[in-house]
């Protein structure tokens, strides 16, 4: 296929004059409301990729932004981090994650601190680095804190697959691959609970990026059906997402409910069939995970099956690892901000005790979460 | 989410399940596990994520929405460009 | 401030400053120190003096190796206070193990560098330590240069003055990263590693008003910029269309999630300058090899003081901070 060139998909999707196109056709069309309408982003790429584009900066007052729990770094529990610690203090062991997990604090510090404690953590981009460390390292015990949403659960799996294809005896797994269906319907339930103001509901979603490539976008068919939620599946570049709020805009004042797909080059409706074939074999969904800042979502975490308990090092450290819930920072508000029911400059701490360097709360670990982009880049909003 | 990339697939090593990808000059691994024997091909342009392919990006959808944005674009400068008849018309200064 | 040392404290970024100003100024406290220039001007503004040391890894990277670093970073922050560089000093830690050849290698490549700049290494001491107490080799570098222009600083930039970038940012960082083992990546990127001690001399003769001069080292342009903003007790707008970055990097870039702006350079540095010799000072730049793509990137308000803003080319803003943390991937 002649014509497009790698550039086009990045450029193409970046062009300043057509981002400005589609906030005079928001513009436009938003006149047209009857109400103002939120709309919850859920997924930490977007989060960064709207406050870094300052788009709302383009956008008319009635269109607002509700930002979700998108971070699988930030929403990860304090208690579970300590597991990590933990497991990195073992002897003769190597603590292997993706890239910001090592940043965040737990109860005892971060993986971070540990290192420079002396414990082996490394941080690598590729679950498959694992298996050139595990190969230079025989004698040691390799532990791979797995985390990540949709998007990065199937990548664990294929290592999972390798390794025991391969018989490689020195890899183990942590795992604290989320999901985020579950936790949509918690955040409708729960705010619509909390909330008595009409103007606080979330009434629409900007699907995520990439979870859907691999899910495929019938896993949001529920919200339209059953919730009454619009949902538009978007990519992350900004005219992708001024796009996708576009088709939102289109969806109230035409009233229509209804599951679309603006990120169509990537995103179908079944999705990546061998990714999810893959996940299937080798995971199930934990009855309950915690999510930082929001409690115990149902079915939202996954878990290795029973026949794997081999490799399952949050079953063979069993007896190490602490089970008791830890508390955030009791001025932490981030379950707030996590539901959408305040945004990251309404904390009392934020920006002062609570900062990138000295987080406190989920929302501020990892760069994508709402507290983290919003000092990086929202000071300039209106 | 946030770091999948989008990359052209410049070699294939079918032997270790591995395709080389281009991202402007960078050349990268990607791990093959994720999609089906036979689907990727050099030349595809591919979604990178943490060192695995993730799914092909569909050129033709592509195409498509680039094409959409420069109809969206002409439309509005269309308008533009009427929008500054109508004013050159309605203007007061003009001679009789 | 931590109980203990971290990465971070070593990026160039927010936690370095807070280190050096909690610790190090606080105990060495003066007026010339204080001053935080690139180089101190000592000798009642006649000399330039500076010291740096060398800790990269790998030793030899596409572009460059650890020797040249050594004498182009210390003669560079000599030539950012208008100095020409004249004397250095070259102090080795070396590990137990290491290979004589390399080292020669790496004595060769600083002794081109040096011819290059105009000066000469007059002392120096070389250690060696068992195994393991250094990663194979660490070289500090310090200099003396003869201030040619005085008056060059970082604490006088004002409405009158624009911001210049000499080249396209970020290539020494990626070069790094890319040749890091653990991200494998493969690239035909360079870093931008050279001496500017000629562009400088060549700014200087031309008559060109320069307000300060800084290489974008750790930290990159971003740290620069926001170092300015606070020294000068300015606003600095930068319009992001304008920020040169080759392509290479941008891949890299896009690939391991960083800005260009925050990556490390060894060979460009930034200047405020004159409005009025724009043209001049650009004109100088583009007759050298590794200044053919120099370019303005900002202009200087009171908008924000303090604070540098990034302005979009579809009508937003936001602010450029100095970079905070270790440079992780980011992932998701």
């Amino acid at each position: 296929m002649s014509g497009l060139q790698l550039k086009d998909l990045y450029d193409g999707f970046r062009n300043p004059e057509v981002i400005q196109g589609f906030a005079k056709l928001i513009e436009q069309e938003a006149k047209k409301l009857s109400r103002p309408i939120n709309i919850m982003e859920v997924c930490g790429g977007h989060t960064h990729s709207i406050m870094k584009f300052g788009l709302p900066q383009l956008l008319p007052d009635n269109i607002n932004f509700i930002h979700g729990p998108g971070c699988p770094v930030c929403i990860m529990p304090k208690e579970r981090i300590d597991h990590a610690y933990i497991l990195a203090e073992q002897e003769d062991t190597i603590l292997v994650t993706l890239g910001d997990m090592i940043k965040v604090p737990g109860s005892r510090g971060s993986l971070q601190d540990a290192r420079a404690k002396g414990a082996d953590v490394r941080f690598i981009y590729s679950p498959l680095d694992a298996l050139k460390i595990a190969e230079e390292n025989p004698e040691k015990k390799i532990i791979f804190f797995a985390i990540g949403f949709e998007t990065t659960t199937p990548m664990t799996t294929a290592l999972i697959d390798i390794v025991l294809k391969r018989k490689i005896k020195n890899i183990f797994f942590h795992i604290n691959h989320v999901t985020v269906p579950e936790v949509m319907v918690e955040l409708i339930d729960s705010r619509d609970e909390h909330v008595d103001s009409y103007n606080n509901r979330i009434d629409a979603f900007l699907g995520p990026s990439h979870v859907s490539v691999i899910t495929g976008s019938k896993i949001y068919e529920k919200f339209p059906k059953e919730y009454n939620r619009p949902v538009v599946v978007a990519g992350f570049e900004p005219v992708d997402v001024m796009e996708a709020i576009l088709m939102i805009v289109k969806q109230f004042t035409e009233n229509r409910c209804e599951l679309e797909i603006e990120y169509k080059r990537l995103v179908t409706h079944d999705g990546n069939l061998k990714a999810q074939a893959l996940i299937e074999n080798y995971f199930e969904k934990a009855s309950l995970f915690k999510w930082r800042g929001l409690g115990n979502v149902p079915e939202s975490g996954y878990k290795l099956r029973p026949q794997f308990a081999d490799i399952d090092a949050e079953r063979i450290y069993a007896d190490l690892l602490p089970r008791e819930e830890i508390e955030d920072h009791k001025l932490c508000i981030c379950g707030d901000i996590l539901r959408g029911m305040a945004k990251p400059d309404e904390c009392t701490i934020f920006g002062t005790a609570c900062k990138p360097q000295t987080p406190l709360g989920s929302c501020m670990v990892s760069s994508e979460g709402a507290c983290a982009a919003y000092y990086k880049y929202g000071n300039l909003l209106k | 989410m946030c770091l999948s990339i989008p990359s052209k697939v410049v070699e294939l090593d079918l032997e270790r399940n591995v395709a080389i990808v281009d991202t402007m000059g960078v050349k990268r691994e990607a791990g093959l596990e994720l999609m089906e024997e036979g689907d990727v091909k050099i030349g595809d342009y591919v979604l990178l994520h943490i060192g695995f392919i993730m799914n092909k990006i569909d050129e033709e959808d592509a195409m498509e929405s680039l094409k959409v944005y420069n109809e969206i674009l002409e439309k509005l400068d269309e308008e533009d460009r009427r929008q500054m008849v109508i004013d050159d018309d309605n203007c007061e200064n003009r001679g009789a | 401030m931590n109980k203990q040392i971290t990465l971070a404290m070593g990026n160039g970024g927010e936690e370095n400053n807070e280190l050096i100003s909690k610790i190090f100024y606080k105990a060495f406290k003066n007026d010339i120190l204080e001053k935080s220039e690139d180089a101190a001007v000592i000798h009642g503004g006649e000399l330039a003096f500076s010291t740096d040391s060398f800790t990269v890894s790998p030793l030899f990277f596409p572009g460059g190796d650890i020797g040249k670093l050594a004498i182009c970073g210390t003669c560079n922050d000599l030539a950012m206070m208008g100095a020409k560089p004249k004397y250095l000093t070259c102090s080795v830690i070396i590990e137990e193990g290491f290979s004589t050849r390399e080292l020669e290698k790496i004595v060769r490549s600083m002794k081109k560098e040096l011819e290059s700049n105009g000066a000469i290494v007059v002392s120096g001491d070389t250690k060696v330590v068992p195994r393991g107490s250094v990663d194979k080799i660490f070289i500090n570098t310090t200099g003396i240069g003869e201030i040619v222009k005085k008056g060059i600083s970082s604490n006088n930039i004002s409405q009158e003055d624009i911001i210049l970038v000499s080249r396209d940012l970020g290539r020494h960082g990626a070069t790094i990263f890319a040749a890091r083992e653990g991200i494998e990546l493969s690239s035909t990127l360079e870093s931008d590693c050279a001496s500017l001690t000629h562009q400088v001399q060549a700014l200087i003769e031309a008559d060109v008003k320069i307000t300060a001069l800084r290489d974008a080292t750790r930290g990159g342009v971003s740290a620069v910029l926001n170092e300015w903003a606070k020294q000068s007790n300015i606003c600095i707008e930068v319009e992001e269309e304008s920020i040169p970055v080759s392509e290479e990097v941008y891949g890299i870039c896009e690939m391991l999630g960083f800005e260009a702006v925050n990556l490390a350079n060894e060979g460009a540095f930034v200047l405020a300058i004159a409005k009025e010799d724009e043209a001049k000072a650009l004109e100088v730049l583009h007759s050298f090899e590794n200044s053919s793509n120099a370019v303005k990137i900002a202009n200087v308000s009171d908008a924000y003081v303090g604070k540098v803003v990034l302005l979009s080319s579809y009508g937003t803003k936001r602010f450029l901070d100095t970079p905070t943390g270790e440079l992780l991937p980011r992932i998701c």
